[in-house]
């Protein structure tokens, strides 16, 4: 459990960072580590430079900025479910962050980390993904904003280029009437998502006027469940819901490991997504 | 004046130095000029070995040396197998570093020695190995039969053992019930939380060894017996040991080789595993596929109960691998009487790590199988489980009892034990509960388990081990040497890893001796310290080695009432001893045993025939096992929609007799359950069809945190063991045996109205819901 050799770099600021990352084409971006280092003792990565951002101030702290929430990339975990900002402005980024993993990941792990990461078995990229929240890739060329929907590529793969650094994510704040719940299915309270959904729903007068869910470990990126986006507009709460969230699954290609094929993954999409709704359209 | 220290919930005497990291955890020792080992490991499950090329490794920076097999082949010996269980036992030849053939993904093949172990791990790339594969061997069933591929040269049967009592033929032939039961006892891997390390040093003539393991005293014998350095050379100290669960009752390939390259190299050399390291080749449990076979008459009684075994063993015999299953061929029949009993065993080889003792180590098995087929027998009987457990088990006043499979159970009462579970449990008015929910055919079901069982512990009387072929004996020794200052050093001959024997062995001396808890220290873990023991292992240590300190404080204190009595100027038989004092009868005359420690000291005035010392040695042999036993009930509640499974409540009544520390008691209760609530619910080793582990790492190999588990209600009756004279039973595996049914025959409960039998562990999400998904189709 011993990394291969590899050079350390420490930049003081974002350009330097960027400067950093161009000029290796083995480089890594080190955020809280909590992702990287377990494949670098697994020998499972190699790169041959790690960049380190923990200091560069441009990409600390969350900032509440009228129509949306930005959350600077190393924003720990624990920073942002605790931010006012994210509890009122985008509560169900803050539900979700408190479920990753434990105290001590929450306390190291990184908000653009996690994110940049791109494993769709990782709570924030469904969350991201939903809310259609835009992330802000720094480089030497300037500033690029992606929407999320563009940014999760394939199975750890994101669409940030060699020499680009996440610096933060726009969450668009939701107007009134808006519920939010995030279920998440794992076997134990340590391990990743078997399944997870995260889910926002507009409700007027009894009704679903919009959801929009995005899936936890439902494929190869995270995924929106569009087929029961689309059948929960303007539905009554009830019996029609039950029948839009077994669409839930349409579309997925869920992978298959020692914790759930993906036959049973499908199933578990259908009745937590279910319950993801119920729960965030305040039905009993 | 002292106060009576056995009983009393003492806070750990060791804790605070663990707590604050003021630890000598192996890895944490170093030496001048150590080197670092690691093991370059094979990544296939069975292949010869063409060739091993160690020279581009032998060239990088900071590489002092690099082996193969073959560089070690003379003199690395094989590893033991001290239990040869059977007359047709095959025991193969077990390299400590493979040099032909490697039979198990993760055994060594070859091994650099480094400055530093960044260079040693850089430098294991650097190794070419050219391997020419041979077929995996991964299936019990299929390694059995007439087809397959070898494990080994001699074939895939390890052994075969039968155990027949009563007429077997006579209770099956007309039998108006037969449960026919298959039960699958998934691999574990044990994770104690300390992964294995060892270091190794000389000074040219002698050796010493670090180790993080259980029996320091075992591995001296059998590190001179597999590399012929003489005992007297080799020094074995297991300094803080953080866990082992069996699973460092063991004699590995590494601390062979530590102590070898040592000699080779003439400089200390160390090795500490990574924890995927330790998945792969820290030795695992269980392994068994149990067919058992129960007849009863319509009311429930046992007639007769037939097991038939497959025991996986690995690749290879390790320390006590075959004696595994063989534990727990006295106990399938636990508490229950009947007229008849066979038990048969077949030890299979496999391309897979060797299994061998882990928490309970045969006892569990054997446990979970009767208590599911007792449960399998209630439903079939439309009886409460609870019913059909007291129509056969043994009554309080039946004890000492011996048993269909030929062990006398000296005490016990499992009318007391059980009464007071169901109390603590609220047992009716969960049952009101589990029947609304099925009326309501609520998605989420209740269902509730019960686990009655039994156990052997304090292994061993020797002669009984004897009797078994085990290759050693199973007393205990303990020495007690009073200081000149009236303190007291206890020297144990077990070898804790987390049991606190320091405190309870501190609780008992107190007593014997009549000296303050804090006046005692408790030495171990060092041959050169603790010059005679056999270790941890089995609840053993209270039983007989607690036991032993009983004894040497006894001699202690007959030694000190010679001296009382010259001092005195008085008969001995006038002494009374009363809180550590020397009372002349009669009169205010005394003196402390502290005090008298110190006239033995200065020796100015010793009674002829009066050493100068208030020293002792004892060993103690049992004449019997223990048993402890107890009822433990869980209630669950099964989400039938997803298949998730949650405990909501847990008790547990165990009677472990005696208790000297009933903090450190609830302790082992508390992480024994744990531990077998794992094996229920989430641990599962699995290898792939070509050998390999998939669970190597914590992300794919579940272990539960306290978020995953209940507040477990815990309470004891106190039937004191006769075996003994501390009347203690042992409690370090009690709750792992208990636990694992309760859950499965409570899953399984809450799952019958839907027409499921069985759901196999681990019982996984996924596999509940393709149990209700099978019998809804």
């Amino acid at each position: 459990m011993i990394p291969a050799q590899f050079d350390y770099e420490r930049p003081s600021s974002l350009a330097e960072a960027c400067e950093a990352l161009a000029a290796d084409d083995e480089a890594k971006v080190l955020a809280g580590g909590q992702s990287l280092l377990p494949l670098l003792r697994l020998r499972l990565a190699y790169p041959t430079t790690l960049v380190d951002v923990g200091r560069l101030e441009e990409l600390q702290g969350v900032h509440d900025r009228g129509d949306h929430v930005f959350i600077g990339a190393m924003a720990t975990h624990d920073e942002v479910m605790r931010s006012p900002a994210v509890t009122s402005g985008c509560p169900l980024v803050a539900m979700a962050t408190s479920q990753v993993a434990d105290p001590a990941i929450r306390h190291r792990g990184t908000f653009g980390g996690s994110l940049a990461h791109a494993d769709p078995a990782g709570d924030l990229p469904a969350v991201v993904l939903a809310l259609d929240g835009v992330l802000v890739a720094r480089s030497a060329e300037g500033e690029r904003e992606i929407p999320a929907a563009e940014f999760f590529v394939d199975y750890l793969e994101s669409s940030l280029a060699q020499g680009e650094i996440l610096a933060g994510v726009k969450i668009p704040k939701l107007g009134e009437g808006w519920g939010f719940h995030y279920e998440k299915f794992h076997r134990t309270a340590q391990s990743w998502a078997t399944v997870g959904v995260a889910a926002a729903v507009h409700r007027s007068n009894g009704t679903i006027t919009e959801a929009r869910i995005g899936l936890t470990n439902m494929g190869p990126t995270p995924v929106r469940a569009r087929a029961t986006e689309e059948s929960l507009r303007d539905v009554e709460l009830g019996e029609q819901v039950r029948r839009a969230c077994e669409q839930a699954a349409d579309g997925t290609s869920p992978p298959s490991d020692l914790h759930a094929q993906p036959d049973y993954r499908r199933h578990l999409a259908r009745v937590l997504t279910h319950r993801a709704v119920r729960t965030a359209s305040g039905s009993p | 004046m002292t106060t009576q220290e056995v009983g009393r919930p003492r806070r750990r005497k060791e804790d605070a130095r663990l707590l604050t990291g003021r630890t000598q955890w192996t890895d944490n020792l170093t030496r001048p000029g150590v080197l670092h080992v690691m093991f370059l490991r094979s990544p296939m499950a069975h292949a010869r070995i063409e060739r091993v090329d160690v020279s581009a490794a032998r060239g990088l920076p900071g590489v002092v040396a690099a082996f193969s097999g073959r560089d070690f082949a003379g003199e690395q010996g094989s590893l033991p197998c001290a239990w040869p269980v059977s007359e047709d036992i095959v025991i193969p030849d077990h390299p400590p570093m493979a040099v032909d053939e490697v039979r198990y993904v993760g055994e060594a093949v070859a091994c650099v020695i480094a400055t530093d172990r960044y260079r040693a791990a850089d430098a294991l790339d650097a190794i070419e190995v050219d391997y020419e594969p041979l077929p995996a061997v991964v299936d019990m069933n299929e390694a059995l039969s007439p087809g397959s591929p070898k494990v080994h040269e001699a074939g895939n049967k390890a052994f075969s053992a039968t155990i027949t009592s009563g007429d077997l033929d006579a209770a099956f032939r007309d039998a108006p019930v037969v449960i026919d039961r298959t039960y699958v006892q998934q691999r574990l891997i044990p994770t104690a939380m300390e992964p294995r390390a060892v270091m190794a040093d000389t000074d040219g003539e002698s050796f010493t060894v670090w180790s993080s393991t259980q029996i320091p005293h075992v591995l001296r014998v059998m590190l001179a017996v597999v590399t012929g350095i003489p005992e007297h050379r080799i020094r074995v100290i297991a300094p803080d040991v953080g866990g082992g669960f069996g699973s460092k009752l063991q004699v590995t390939a590494e601390e062979v080789l530590c102590l070898l390259l040592a000699r080779r190299l003439g400089r200390p050399v160390k090795w500490t595993e990574s924890r995927s390291e330790g998945n792969l080749t820290v030795h695992h449990g269980r392994d068994q596929i149990q067919h058992i076979r129960l007849a009863a008459d319509a009311d429930g009684r046992i007639r007769g109960l037939q097991v038939s075994l497959l025991a996986d063993m690995g690749a290879y015999l390790m320390l006590v691998t075959p004696g595994i299953p063989m534990l727990g061929a006295s106990l399938f029949n636990s508490i229950y009487k009947m007229d008849a009993y066979e038990f048969n065993c077949t030890g299979v080889f496999t391309t897979k790590m060797p299994t061998d003792a882990y928490r309970g180590a045969g006892r569990p098995e054997a446990t979970f199988g009767i208590e599911r087929t007792m449960d399998e027998l209630a439903a079939e009987l439309d009886l409460d489980p609870i019913e059909v457990r007291r129509r056969n088990w043994i009554r309080h006043e039946e004890f000492p009892y011996t048993t269909i499979a030929g062990l006398t159970y000296d005490s016990g009462n499992y009318e007391a034990a059980t009464d007071k579970a169901l109390s603590l449990f609220g047992y009716d008015k969960l049952r009101a509960e589990q029947a609304d929910r099925r009326d309501r055919r609520d998605p989420v079901q209740l269902g509730i388990g019960v686990s009655t069982y039994t156990e052997m512990c304090g292994l061993a009387p020797s002669r009984m081990l004897g009797e078994a072929n085990y290759g050693a004996g199973g007393w205990e020794h303990a020495s007690v040497r009073m200081l000149p200052t009236g303190k007291v050093e206890v020297i144990t001959g077990t070898s804790p890893h987390g049991q606190g024997h320091v405190t309870s062995w501190s609780q008992i001396a107190a007593d014997a001796l009549g000296v303050p808890f804090e006046d005692i220290t408790v030495l171990h873990g060092d041959t050169a310290v603790a010059h005679k023991g056999m270790d941890t292992y089995g609840s053993r240590s209270l039983v007989i080695g607690g036991v032993a300190v009983v004894k040497a404080c006894d001699k202690v204190r007959e030694k000190a009432r010679k001296l009382a009595a010259h001092v005195l100027e008085c008969s001995p038989d006038d002494l009374d001893f009363e809180a550590g004092a020397f009372k002349v009868r009669g009169t205010d005359q005394s003196r402390t045993i502290q005090e008298l420690a110190y006239a033995a000291f200065t020796a100015h005035d010793l009674p002829d025939g009066v050493e100068a010392r208030l020293d002792s040695d004892a060993t103690f042999d049992p004449d019997n096992y223990s048993f402890p036993h107890g009822t433990h009930l869980c209630a669950v509640e099964v989400d039938t929609e997803t298949g998730m499974v949650k405990i909501r409540s847990y008790v547990a009544v165990d009677d472990v007799g005696t208790v000297i520390n009933p903090l450190i008691v609830e302790g082992q209760v508390h992480g024994g359950i744990a531990q077998g609530i794992a094996q229920a619910l989430f641990e599962e080793a699995v290898y792939d069809a070509d050998g390999n582990l998939l669970t190597t790492t914590m992300a794919d190999y579940l272990l539960p945190s306290a978020a995953d588990l209940p507040s477990f209600t815990l309470d004891r009756t106190e039937t004191p063991a006769t075996s003994n004279p501390l009347g203690a039973k042992g409690v370090g595996e009690a709750g792992t045996i208990a636990s694992t049914p309760a859950v499965v025959n409570a899953i399984v409960d809450a799952l019958r109205p839907h027409g499921i039998d069985d759901v196999r562990m681990p019982c996984t999400p996924e596999r509940v819901w393709r149990a209700l998904e099978g019998v809804r189709r």
